[in-house]
């Protein structure tokens, strides 16, 4: 066992996870271990062209072919069209007046297995005008580039220019000044789990939808619009869910919107599967982005001003581009004191697949440029990279009272210089050129750095997040939750709020996934929300059950309800403990005294919208989240010095201000898997290879993971702020890791050689050249 | 498509099956849609992932990255067939202690791995460890509780504890 954190009966301790059985047994069910009888297979028919007018498409041998049952085009959605809020809508479940990237869905066939589908899709002849494209941002924004969206001049998808203090000034004050341009790369999400599907329609009113999708109630309201269903007739039920980390698996891909057109035209279900190369190619990525930032510093190491201009390639379609750009910018403002803040924020079509939100989303872009930028200033300015952060750390604000930054971020706890100390102890910091050591070819160093992530993210509209605690009457529990495990741990934490408030054990409590025909809505798994909202409403839910309980047992006991506790399944009144009954006792009371009660306890979250309001996202004023996390890492690295090859020590420690750790283990693997899948990955390893918007590197042979052989065995210790606004102190974990691991690196890699790599991935042939340049007496980058 | 059926015999999780494949089908695929045993999942098909990964004679073995027909006359164990009658096989109850698994997709893959590991060497280091899990992804816990439990599991299988 663990260490254990506060003093309660169920949460901040070792939590085995209540789906941890069915997953390492392979019970569990995901949507490609889905069947259904007389269930047919789907395939989709894409478009060899980034760039093209569709002039005709003709169906017709593929509908003669033996065995197909259906084959549906665009024109059989009449023209729907969808996208990440009602504003942002330009894009169609097939496309129909042309393709604006390579491989986009064109057409779907349903077939009798899956071999008669592929063959089919080959007989779909389509009629195309091929079309000039534009493939990176700065083709994209050139006066008469080919336009991506004929009604979006200048191929805009998202800008935003926010100003706060007076940055000329405060550069015009400063002792030094510096302006540095970082690039992040072209990113696959990561899950393993490719998207897949099966649809049916019981009955012509009724849709029955089961997907990978891990904000399922997208679908949901997305299906009711397309069909002109009431959302009663709507129903998602989730399977299991392999990962998701933003865009993909939240709302549509070609593969939902076949399924269950194929399965209404056919009245059979239909199933669809990607493979790795669908996925690759045609499915979200993470944004590359090229942030320029400018710094103004006091002579001591303070920060006076910053100016982040950023560009970003958003894609095809604009999906959740106006929240990466809004996210890219307002944490700007933390974990450090800020005065002074300028963002420009770009974000332009081209014809390369669409771009979206991945763990860590928006921040670890600005945050790895701001973090590295200052290790830079500190050195020019004889400053150790620790102190310096530690000398412009946000305190953690005293109880009651609220941090505000310049852009109206508000931090309740900040446990940021708590973190900093931590790592540096741990890894024993005692300056840059401690940190290094040579043996042969091989230069060992540390890096360290510092990140935030906002928590129970808030957008407009439908903010909350609901559950159900329905007590049977042998007193075991349902709890019914809207809110989507992707596998970040939050059915268990949510079942362990539920059975810590009923004070009853966590194996008493049976969790029911996602079935929209019984469970309450929610928004989705996106923006580190589900725990601090989800957990709310867990604490809400199991109040309101247990207060109906307490009125049973204070009329029981001839006392008021208020004078009644249940812990470890004992009922008793607090002030005289022999007056008790079994947990099981009250139970049956409660639901067989005539007319017996029925006990279910219902609750939401309201905390994420109650609290300061809602960002503004075209003047970058405001929270975004409930709560925000802090985080800071030491990462080391062994550079082969005649290679370039870099790889992670077991030098490496994370140190995550998560509020309250819930499940303490489950916060562990959250930050060691956000630190290595998506924030080593982006720093060392992964980057699509494209080519006029082809990828050239779509198999995972190809394009390089992180995996176990050069895993750093990353150790995390706890800080504990207790966060007012999260559900027994609780913030998010993982994203913060995500933001902290890329800067930290680099900087390892440029206290290991003396060279700084701006551009990631840091892959060998970047960093042999930067080596080869400071030998040859060039400056470094 | 239209090629013909061959016959193919194999033992899987220690039951005798006898069944007729076309001679382009994977073995991953008759495990999934013949046999109905889903907990050997698809992530790839192109041998990259390890998610299929089964025991073929005892060793570890990508199901995605033989054909069907070589499985002939073997022994084939997936992980349906790791615990036994309810009771989870050391490796399995490790990883589930020591909160090793979140989205689950990679978790069979990685119990098959480690089991082909512990079968052949008891007492592994830690870089054992590491490499014969290097096949296997995973997207987000990190490997770091994974290695961990590979290590625990070792030693409880050694009697150790």
């Amino acid at each position: 066992m663990g260490e254990t954190f506060g003093n309660y009966s169920v949460i901040g301790k070792t939590i085995p996870r209540v789906d941890a059985r069915a997953k390492v047994t392979g019970e569990a069910k995901y949507a490609a271990d889905i069947e259904l009888p007389d269930m047919l297979w789907g395939q989709i028919k894409r478009s060899p062209y980034p760039h093209a007018r569709i002039l005709n498409i003709d169906t017709s041998k593929a509908e003669k072919l033996p065995g197909v049952k259906a084959v549906t085009t665009g024109k059989d959605f009449g023209g729907f069209k969808w996208g990440w809020s009602r504003e942002t809508r330009d894009e169609e479940p097939f496309a129909v007046g042309k393709v604006r990237y390579l491989y986009e869905g064109v057409a779907a066939v349903a077939a009798v297995d899956e071999d008669t589908a592929e063959e089919a899709c080959d007989l779909i002849e389509v009629e195309y005008e091929p079309l000039p494209g534009v493939f990176d941002p700065f083709e994209a924004m050139k006066e008469g580039a080919p336009l991506v969206h004929e009604d979006r001049p200048g191929n805009i998808c998202v800008e935003y220019h926010w100003n706060f203090g007076d940055v000329e000034k405060a550069f015009a004050e400063s002792y030094l000044v510096r302006e540095d341009t970082f690039q992040t790369p072209r990113m696959a999400k990561g899950y393993l789990e490719p998207p897949a599907v099966v649809a049916h329609w019981p009955d012509p009113n009724h849709v029955v939808f089961q997907g990978a999708k891990g904000s399922p109630y997208f679908p949901y309201r997305i299906l009711a619009r397309l069909f002109n269903l009431p959302l009663s007739n709507v129903r998602i039920i989730q399977p299991f869910i392999g990962s998701d980390f933003g865009g993909t698996k939240n709302d549509m891909v070609h593969c939902d919107y076949a399924a269950v057109m194929l399965a209404k035209k056919t009245g059979r279900p239909v199933k669809l599967q990607y493979t790795e190369f669908d996925e690759l190619t045609t499915c979200l990525r993470r944004h590359p982005m090229w942030i320029t930032i400018k710094t103004g510093v006091t002579k001591d190491g303070m920060l006076k001003a910053t100016y982040v201009k950023a560009i970003a390639d958003g894609g095809a379609y604009t999906r959740m581009s106006p929240l990466t750009m809004f996210l890219t910018g307002t944490c700007m403002t933390l974990p450090y004191k800020l005065p002074n803040f300028k963002y420009d924020g770009m974000n332009y079509f081209t014809n390369n697949p669409s771009s979206a939100a991945m763990r860590g989303h928006g921040l670890y872009h600005s945050r790895f440029a701001a973090d590295v930028q200052l290790d830079m200033m500190a050195e020019e300015l004889g400053i150790d990279p620790v102190e310096m952060r530690l000398k412009n750390a946000i305190e953690n604000p005293e109880p009651g009272k609220v941090y505000e930054t310049v852009n109206g971020v508000h931090v309740a706890s900040c446990g940021i210089k708590e973190c900093i100390e931590k790592v540096a102890g741990a890894v024993n910091w005692k300056g840059v050129k401690e940190a290094k050591r040579v043996e042969g070819d091989k230069a060992y160093a540390v890096g360290i750095a510092a990140a935030t992530y906002n928590s129970g993210t808030k957008l407009s509209a439908h903010n909350a997040c609901a559950a159900i605690v329905r007590i049977c009457e042998d007193g075991s529990v349902n709890y019914l939750t809207g809110a989507s495990d992707v596998g970040q741990g939050s059915d268990t934490v949510t079942c362990a709020i539920a059975a810590e408030v009923l004070g009853i054990g966590l194996e008493d409590i049976d969790l029911k996934r996602v079935d929209s025909a019984f469970t309450p809505v929610d928004p989705g798994s996106y923006g580190s929300r589900v725990t601090v909202l989800a957990g709310q409403a867990a604490i809400n839910a199991a109040t309101d059950a247990k207060r109906q309980l307490l009125e049973v047992a204070a009329k029981q006991f001839g006392v008021k309800p208020e004078e009644v506790e249940i812990k470890n399944k004992q009922v008793f009144v607090k002030s005289n403990p022999e007056k008790n009954m079994s947990w099981e006792r009250l139970v049956r009371t409660a639901c067989y005294e005539t007319p017996g009660k029925v006990i279910i306890g219902r609750g939401y979250s309201t905390q994420g919208i109650s609290l300061l309001g809602l960002a503004d996202f075209s003047r970058g004023f405001g929270d975004i989240g409930t709560n925000y996390s802090f985080t800071a890492q030491a990462v080391g690295v062994e550079v082969d010095t005649e290679t370039g090859l870099v790889k992670c020590t077991d030098e490496s420690v994370i140190a995550h201000d998560c509020g309250f750790p819930l499940n303490p283990p489950a916060v562990e693997t959250q930050c060691q898997g956000g630190s290595y899948h998506q924030g080593i990955a982006a720093a060392l390893y992964e980057e699509f290879k494209m080519d006029k918007g082809l990828t050239l590197n779509a198999n995972l042979a190809d394009y390089k993971r992180p995996r176990a052989y050069e895993a750093p065995m990353t150790r995390v210790e706890h800080v504990i702020t207790n966060d007012p606004y999260g559900p027994f102190g609780a913030k998010e974990a993982s994203e913060g890791s995500c933001c902290s691991a890329p800067p930290a690196l680099v900087s390892a890699i440029y206290n290991a050689t003396g060279v700084w790599i701006k551009d990631l991935p840091t892959q060998p042939e970047k960093v042999f050249r930067a080596l080869k340049a400071k030998k040859e007496g060039k400056k470094s980058l | 498509m239209k090629g013909e059926m061959m016959e193919l015999k194999l033992t899987v999780n220690g039951k005798p099956y006898e069944l007729m494949v076309k001679p382009k089908t994977l073995l991953v695929d008759v495990l999934r849609n013949e046999l109905k045993l889903t907990g050997t999942k698809t992530g790839c098909r192109t041998s990259s992932c390890g998610a299929c990964t089964v025991n073929i004679d005892g060793r570890a073995v990508r199901s995605c990255s033989v054909l069907a027909l070589q499985a002939n006359g073997h022994d084939v164990v997936s992980i349906e067939g790791v615990a036994s009658g309810g009771k989870l096989h050391p490796i399995q109850q490790a990883m589930v202690d020591h909160g090793a698994i979140e989205c689950g997709f990679c978790t069979p893959g990685m119990v098959m791995s480690a089991r082909a590991l512990l079968n052949e060497n008891p007492k592994p280091t830690r870089e054992e460890v590491r490499e014969a899990i290097q096949g296997n992804l995973c997207a987000d816990e990190g490997y770091v509780k994974y290695i961990e439990a590979i290590e625990i599991a070792a030693e409880e299988m050694r009697g150790g504890k």
